[in-house]
């Protein structure tokens, strides 16, 4: 239970960051993708902002013994440069700038009611299916 | 160059980390959208579900909670149905066969120092600049 509200919380400030550097703004993101074109830096500075936070109170965290709510941190074990983690980026760039929408930024966008959004959520949703069956594939 | 939302971008990007760290700290868990989305849609209750759940509908609160103080939610498509489909079914897939997004690669991967999140957003972030530039520069 305490879990779930820390998670609610942490949810809320993520989604809160989201709405207010505009990350869930696709014509934003696509700003930044778009070199060549009226170039628009805002992801950046949202990447950079982030990464300070993260950088440093990282580190200071996984020198404990456990989480304060958890037995123990469950971080990702895989370690190798591998064919399914490039070939996944490749799709994921594809999609994200086909739309200028990102897992977080989708999700949280629900929000707006904007259909658009429900329907790239729903097509995320059987993707991730889809890859589910891909990754079973892969490993027999 | 579009005039980037720089107090926007840190503030809200301040807070994406922050939240991040607070998912480590307490929960010892990696803030990875598509990740936590995936143990959602597939009901996976061994590997924690309802604080799973709790972030996703944390998520969508903060994004409701900009719009009830703050203001209308900027946000502007930048593509139509058949694309949002195909960039939604994209994004889904890519985000599973490449173990994360944005959030888990790009923001918590590497202030973890992982190889494979180098990797991984290296590789979105230039695939995404091509899709965006022949998208805009050379098909249009």
């Amino acid at each position: 239970m305490k879990a779930a509200i820390a998670a609610l919380i942490c949810g809320i400030l993520f989604g809160l960051g989201l709405s207010i550097s505009e990350m869930i703004n696709p014509a934003r993101v696509i700003g930044f993708l778009d070199v060549a074109g009226d170039w628009d830096l805002t992801l950046m500075l949202v990447m950079g902002s982030a990464l300070i936070v993260t950088v440093v109170g990282f580190p200071l965290i996984t020198r404990k013994a456990h989480p304060l709510l958890a037995d123990k941190f469950s971080l990702p074990t895989k370690t190798r440069l591998d064919m399914p983690l490039i070939s996944g980026a490749v799709l994921f760039g594809i999609g994200w700038g086909l739309a200028g929408l990102c897992p977080g930024p989708a999700l949280a966008g629900m929000a707006s009611l904007e259909p658009g959004i429900f329907l790239f959520v729903a097509a995320m949703i059987a993707g991730q299916y889809i890859g589910i069956r891909l990754e079973q594939a892969l490993v027999r | 160059m579009i005039e980037p939302n720089v107090a926007g971008g840190l503030i809200g990007g301040a807070l994406i980390g922050i939240s991040s760290v607070l998912m480590l700290l307490l929960l010892g868990r990696i803030t990875g959208i598509a990740g936590i989305l995936t143990g959602v849609i597939t009901w996976n209750k061994a590997d924690g579900l309802s604080w799973r759940m709790a972030f996703v509908a944390g998520l969508v609160l903060g994004a409701v909670l900009y719009q009830v103080f703050i203001g209308p939610l900027p946000l502007q498509m930048q593509a139509g149905g058949p694309l949002l489909i195909a960039a939604g079914l994209l994004v889904g897939i890519g985000t599973r066969l490449g173990s994360g997004c944005t959030s888990g690669h790009g923001v918590c991967g590497i202030a973890r120092r992982s190889p494979r999140s180098f990797a991984s957003t290296g590789t979105f972030m230039v695939v995404a600049v091509i899709t965006v530039f022949v998208m805009r520069h050379v098909l249009s």
